[in-house]
């Protein structure tokens, strides 16, 4: 059947490389993966500002996402620190951009490079422990960078915060929701593409390799201090630009936004999404991303019947989040990616599902 | 060199050191019985504080009263947050269960606030005097009071851990789970009775600490101040709990000194024990009390 290789099987039948490291399962996700990015092509014309705003959003905390997810999922090494690394990202852009005049145009992934090599020491401890204690060594670097950015006057601005010049290329500005969006979906297809590529790699392999059985790939001749590192970096370095290209949209950065806060939804996007899954960090960005506003506008329906809903609307937002992630590590572990799959194959297999 | 600021700082170092040990300690419980990091400790202190500030204050009962049925209420909290939500979550990878304990900190904190408002409230008074003079010291009686009662509940710790059937099965259930279920003990029911002890001690030490400062959000803080201090002491070492909270009390406390008096480059009181806590994750991972483990394949 020559339809057969266009569809989506329900199961592993892979049986040589060269399908395994596909970047596309089947043609058909290779044309609507291709599709989805026209569609976004053309979208800003119609879109009103506030889903271009939401998508911006998405765009650059996904690219943030993904990076951890490279760590985490991947390596299945655990951090707690993503947020210092993205605020670190933002404000090395605006630092860049405004003391040495470097176009924003460079500066974005020279700000990536800069948060890679922070991610790099940051990352030496990774070499020596693991898992628990992994953890609670990025959570005190989260408060240690947290305390930098507010009192390195000289980087940041201190308490005032940064300023950061919008993203323009030979004069021309993307300063709108609808320009900007184009800069976004850019890097997002960008980074996306190197992310799915590495995991095809030696050193993706590698990496996954370290998760699974670290022992057994230390005996197979996989250096585990450096990959560990190596992994700290590549996804500080994915953290580095969705940081500049947040700085940039928003045109002004402060220490305040990076808490341990913004870590835990980072990780919260990841596990929302699934571990381990290239594109189930931008549906787990994009669950994170819109849970928020759905009950934004659950409590403005609501709101006029019981005003204290709208007062608490922060604390409403906050642990929604919460809740969200315990739900879904209880009954949903392996994230939304899983469950897609899950739906594929039951339409695959429909009606006969056993 | 200001040697009476030095005495001052040194003995609120060990005061809230204590405190930080008691909570450490319940921190040390639930990883050692259950294997479970408790990213939630703080919320315990903070929902203790509240509950018993919301008896005393909005309900108006009196301390002798308010104080038990907030202990009662916290058991039975930790009993049920087991069952509930981390029953599930046994035998799943690490990050899952740090993840669930990050989301529980998370709602509890954002339910807390949004129930009791951001600003801190204090308690109705307990003490008739301020503070008292103590070898020429200006001590606050809710100090002495705090340290009183870290000291009583490490007493009570101890006794609990040696002498009752309750506290022998649990150290058996840490020793070795499935020795200890061969033997007759209930592992569910250890589970369960080291997070209702830890919610309970927990809130002890938040209701103290809510005397002395007040009750707010900030008291959550605390659980992640616990984690320098179990570091310091080794993760599954109770001894390791009490001294390392005493060193972690007493360091940020050293450095809030040096700083106010040479460098001058403020917050040091809050950042120093995460500089301590990256040193000693780098010379010496176990810390000083805890075990080593060995990895076989």
């Amino acid at each position: 059947m020559a339809s057969a290789h266009s569809r989506m099987k329900c199961g592993e039948f892979r049986t040589n490389y060269q399908q395994d490291t596909t970047i596309f399962p089947t043609p058909l996700a290779r044309r609507v993966a291709v599709l989805s990015v026209i569609f976004l092509l053309v979208a800003p014309s119609f879109l009103n500002p506030y889903f271009l705003n939401l998508g911006i959003q998405i765009g650059y905390y996904g690219i943030a996402a993904l990076g951890l997810n490279i760590v985490v999922g991947f390596t299945g090494q655990i951090s707690l620190g993503h947020a210092a690394f993205f605020g670190f990202g933002a404000f090395a852009s605006a630092w860049l951009n405004n003391t040495t005049g470097i176009p924003v145009f460079f500066c974005i992934p020279l700000a990536g490079t800069m948060t890679m090599a922070l991610g790099l020491i940051v990352g030496i401890p990774a070499g020596r422990i693991k898992g628990l204690y992994l953890a609670i060594a990025t959570l005190a670097s989260q408060y240690i960078l947290e305390d930098f950015f507010s009192r390195a006057d000289w980087f940041t601005g201190g308490a005032y915060g940064a300023m950061a010049n919008p993203f323009s290329i030979f004069g021309f500005e993307f300063n709108n929701d609808q320009r900007y969006f184009y800069v976004v979906l850019f890097y997002v297809v960008i980074m996306f593409l190197f992310g799915t590529n590495l995991l095809r790699s030696r050193d993706g392999r590698a990496f996954v390799a370290v998760r699974d059985h670290y022992l057994s790939a230390e005996i197979m001749g996989i250096n585990l201090t450096k990959y560990r590192i190596l992994s700290f970096g590549i996804s500080s370095f994915y953290a580095g630009i969705g940081g500049a290209l947040f700085g940039h949209y928003l045109g002004f950065v402060s220490a305040e936004g990076f808490t341990i806060m913004l870590s835990i939804q980072f990780l919260g996007m990841v596990i929302i999404g699934g571990l381990g899954s290239v594109m189930g960090s931008l549906m787990g960005t994009a669950f994170m991303v819109l849970l928020p506003e759905l009950m934004e506008a659950g409590v403005g329906l609501v709101g006029h019947n019981a005003p204290g809903l709208t007062h608490a609307l922060a604390y409403i937002k906050e642990m929604s989040i919460g809740l969200a992630i315990i739900l879904f590590l209880i009954f949903e572990p392996d994230g939304l990616a899983h469950r897609w799959k899950m739906i594929k194959a039951y339409w695959k297999l429909y009606p006969f599902s056993y | 060199m200001n040697y009476e600021l030095l005495t001052q700082l040194l003995v609120n170092g060990v005061i809230v050191g204590t405190l930080y040990g008691v909570v450490a300690m319940c921190f040390v419980l639930i990883y050692k019985s259950t294997q479970i990091v408790n990213f939630a400790q703080g919320e315990f202190l903070l929902i203790g504080a509240w509950t018993c500030w919301a008896l005393l204050v909005k309900f108006e009962l009196p301390f002798y009263l308010g104080f038990p049925i907030t202990l009662v209420f916290m058991v039975i909290f930790g009993i049920v947050l087991q069952m509930v939500v981390l029953r599930p979550m046994i035998g799943e990878p690490i990050i899952s269960v740090i993840m669930v304990t990050i989301g529980l900190s998370m709602f509890f904190q954002s339910l807390m606030s949004w129930m009791f408002g951001g600003y801190a409230k204090s308690f109705p008074k307990v003490f008739e005097t301020e503070s008292i003079q103590i070898l020429g010291l200006q001590v606050q009686t809710a100090y002495i009071m705090s340290l009183v009662s870290s000291v009583v509940i490490m007493i009570a710790f101890y006794y609990f851990f040696k002498h009752s059937k309750m506290g022998l099965a649990m150290r058996a259930t840490a020793f070795d789970q499935q020795v200890a279920q061969s033997l007759g003990i209930s592992v569910k029911r250890v589970f369960a009775a080291s997070w209702a002890i830890s919610a309970l001690v927990s809130a002890m030490a938040g209701v103290v600490v809510g005397m002395v400062n007040g009750v707010s959000s900030a008291l959550s803080f605390f659980g992640i101040k616990v984690f320098p201090v179990v570091i310091l002491g080794g993760l599954d070492s109770i001894i390791g709990a009490i001294v390392g909270g005493l060193i972690i009390g007493v360091l940020e406390n050293l450095a809030e000194f040096f700083d106010s008096q040479w460098l001058h480059l403020g917050n040091m009181y809050t950042i120093a024990p995460f500089y301590a806590l990256v040193i000693i994750l780098m010379i010496k991972p176990y810390g000083l009390f805890g075990t080593k483990d060995i990895e076989r394949i």
